[in-house]
């Protein structure tokens, strides 16, 4: 067992976990009477993969929601890289480099897999509109040289074949895999995975797993990832929180949050007498 | 037996983004160009030019400019005929205030203005969307007809209402007024969709038209990823209505001469274009061009063939041209969702095939 108090450790596989990235303290978030999030603490490290898990309606989703900007909570402070983290709109939580896939993929239908990698480096692109226009100088660097970096992506991810394919006519696993493209070309230094194997068959999330260890592990990217599949979490993840009714009720190695009494009961239900 | 993509290999990020991957394509686009610039100003006459060339090209400046808007970013406008409308007087405007100046310069400025104005209208799309937003423009619409109606400063205080083009060259080529050669006006509109056309090409393959579509296909991802939605509808807006007012500028000042703008750009205006690039394509270059020439020369077509061919009566042949032109619409529709655009690409797919199907 590892000292989690310390800055930094190794774990047993041999990568090394850093400090905390992002701190969620104390957060609340309120849908009129309802709570979706009550008084949640927990932080997540550098380089590690941290999962989120919990029963349907736990409140999951809306705390992604929260460190993405999409939700703005009632109570609590979002702390990334040591700093309070100020309300913020989605496309401003991007450009810090945090970047994420969905639950129901969020891809865009009308346009080609290139295409959508593409769209996950515009925080990188910033040539003039007049530029632009006029497919010259800057535009047209700034072009290819970001098309050669979702080139590795695409090469990395293993879909070199659909390419150019219209991602509406891509079968579901695919999809995932070019929403994960998406979010891997912006290079993020947090990347947050909503079910990103929800409805796969075994082969597929056989897939999905290794490309998220292989991100993990080449790029040092930090994950943290909400999945109902339980094999897979305590297989992949380094620490998990468990959520449920929007309440935190255990976190931890995956070891720990196994034999955590609240947990067992949470899915298993407790007996009423 | 020509048209393949076999053997044709593309070894650099430029070679496989340019506008027309294959050779044959590559082709087929110069030869076009060569005969609109070299053979075509020296065999049009006056008919041509008024009746099919000019107002062929102008409506697809004007429905490249929608096209931007409503195909790409999703933005869905009623108020094309406005917008047009500011161009017009704009560069009406231009024209009489600055007589020395080339026309080019008052129609480029024209659409300058267009998209100030454009943007100005753009504003409320952050918060309505679909049908709601179409409305909104179509309070634009409106409102834009009146003013250029009711505030006699946009035309000259001229006793009529009306803004007439005055006689106004482009290096010492006459381009406006009664004395133009049909050949100037072409070569005039030409120049301006060539150029209009490739920056809506270089706009659209690259980030400003992903951004464009990212917010046309699920604006909330796209915000997540990190698109401004404000400032991508709005850059579609200003694009849009600069290609709409650069439109209405030629529409007045090449091609009528004089207009009222009730008239001229009403709502009837607006509709128009909408039709043309959703039978062309929505969200394609070739498709806004391919429903301009359907809308424009289908009614001229059909003119010809019942009066001139079958000897109709006028009134009854423009009565029968409405049902027949609907009809068509309905039926392309119901073949092909999509547009002439998409059936234009379906044919090409199968030609890569032909004569091999399997």
């Amino acid at each position: 067992m590892n000292d989690m108090s310390a800055d930094s450790y190794v774990t047993e596989d041999g990568r090394t976990i850093g400090g905390v990235v992002m701190e969620m303290k104390n957060i609340t978030l309120r849908f009129g009477g309802v709570v979706a999030i009550k008084d949640i603490s927990f932080d997540i490290r550098e380089g590690e993969i941290r999962a989120i898990i919990g029963p349907n309606g736990a409140g999951k989703s809306s705390m992604l929601n929260v460190i993405s900007g999409f939700y703005k909570p009632q109570e609590g402070e979002v702390m990334y890289r040591g700093e309070k983290r100020p309300p913020m709109k989605p496309y401003q939580v991007a450009q810090q480099g945090i970047a994420r896939t969905f639950q129901n993929i969020a891809l865009f239908d009308g346009m080609s897999v290139l295409d959508n990698i593409m769209t996950g480096r515009l925080n990188s692109m910033n040539a003039s509109l007049l530029s632009q226009a006029v497919w010259w100088g800057k535009a047209q660097k700034e072009e290819f040289e970001n098309r050669e970096k979702v080139e590795k992506v695409i090469d990395f991810l293993e879909i070199q074949a659909i390419r150019k394919t219209p991602v509406g006519r891509l079968p579901y696993g695919l999809k995932k895999r070019v929403e994960l493209a998406r979010a891997l070309a912006a290079e993020p230094s947090l990347l947050l995975l909503d079910e990103p194997m929800a409805g796969m068959n075994v082969e597929e999330k056989e897939d999905m797993s290794r490309f998220i260890l292989d991100v993990n592990d080449e790029f040092g990217t930090t994950i943290a990832l909400i999945e109902h599949d339980m094999g897979v979490v305590m297989d992949l993840s380094d620490r998990v929180v468990v959520m449920d009714y929007g309440k935190k009720i255990g976190d931890g190695t995956p070891d720990e949050v196994r034999n955590n009494q609240d947990v067992i009961d949470a899915y298993l239900g407790v007996a009423h007498d | 037996m020509l048209y393949r993509e076999a053997g044709d290999f593309k070894t650099s990020y430029q070679k496989d983004s340019q506008t027309f991957p294959l050779k044959f394509d590559r082709m087929g686009y110069w030869t076009v160009m060569v005969v609109a610039f070299l053979v075509v100003p020296f065999v049009i006459n006056d008919y041509w030019a008024n009746a099919v060339a000019v107002p062929f090209l102008i409506y697809a400046i004007a429905a490249l400019g929608l096209n931007i808007l409503t195909g790409y970013a999703g933005q869905v406008s009623l108020g094309t005929g406005g917008f047009m409308a500011v161009g017009a007087y704009a560069c009406y405007k231009l024209m009489t205030m600055f007589p020395e100046v080339s026309m080019l310069v008052h129609v480029v400025l024209a659409g300058g203005i267009t998209a100030l104005v454009g943007v100005l209208f753009g504003l409320p799309s952050l918060r309505i969307k679909g049908f709601y937003l179409a409305v909104a423009t179509l309070a634009a619409q409106f409102f834009l007809v009146w003013l250029f109606n009711k505030v006699p400063w946009f035309y000259n205080y001229s006793a009529s209402g009306q803004i007439n083009a005055p006689e106004r060259t482009v290096f010492g080529i006459i381009v406006t007024g009664p004395n133009t050669e049909a050949w100037a006006k072409y070569l005039f509109c030409l120049i301006f969709v060539v150029v209009l056309a490739w920056i809506a090409r270089n706009l659209t393959r690259g980030m400003t038209g992903r951004k464009w579509m990212a917010i046309r296909d699920m604006d909330i991802a796209a915000e997540i990823i990190g698109v401004n939605p404000l400032m991508a509808k709005l850059t579609a807006f200003a694009v849009s209505s600069f290609f709409v007012g650069i439109a209405g500028a030629l529409f007045f000042s090449i091609y009528l001469g004089a207009a009222e703008v009730g008239e001229a750009f009403g709502i009837q205006k607006s509709f128009l274009i909408l039709f043309m690039i959703i039978i062309g394509g929505l969200g394609s270059i070739f498709g806004s061009f391919a429903g301009a020439a359907f809308m424009v020369l289908m009614p001229v077509f059909l003119k010809n063939v019942l009066v001139g061919g079958l000897g109709w009566p006028t009134d009854l042949a423009a009565h029968l041209e409405f049902i027949i032109v609907g009809g068509l619409i309905v039926v392309f529709l119901i073949l092909e969702p999509h547009g002439l655009a998409q059936l234009w690409r379906l044919t090409k797919e199968k030609l890569r095939l032909w004569p091999f199907p399997h």
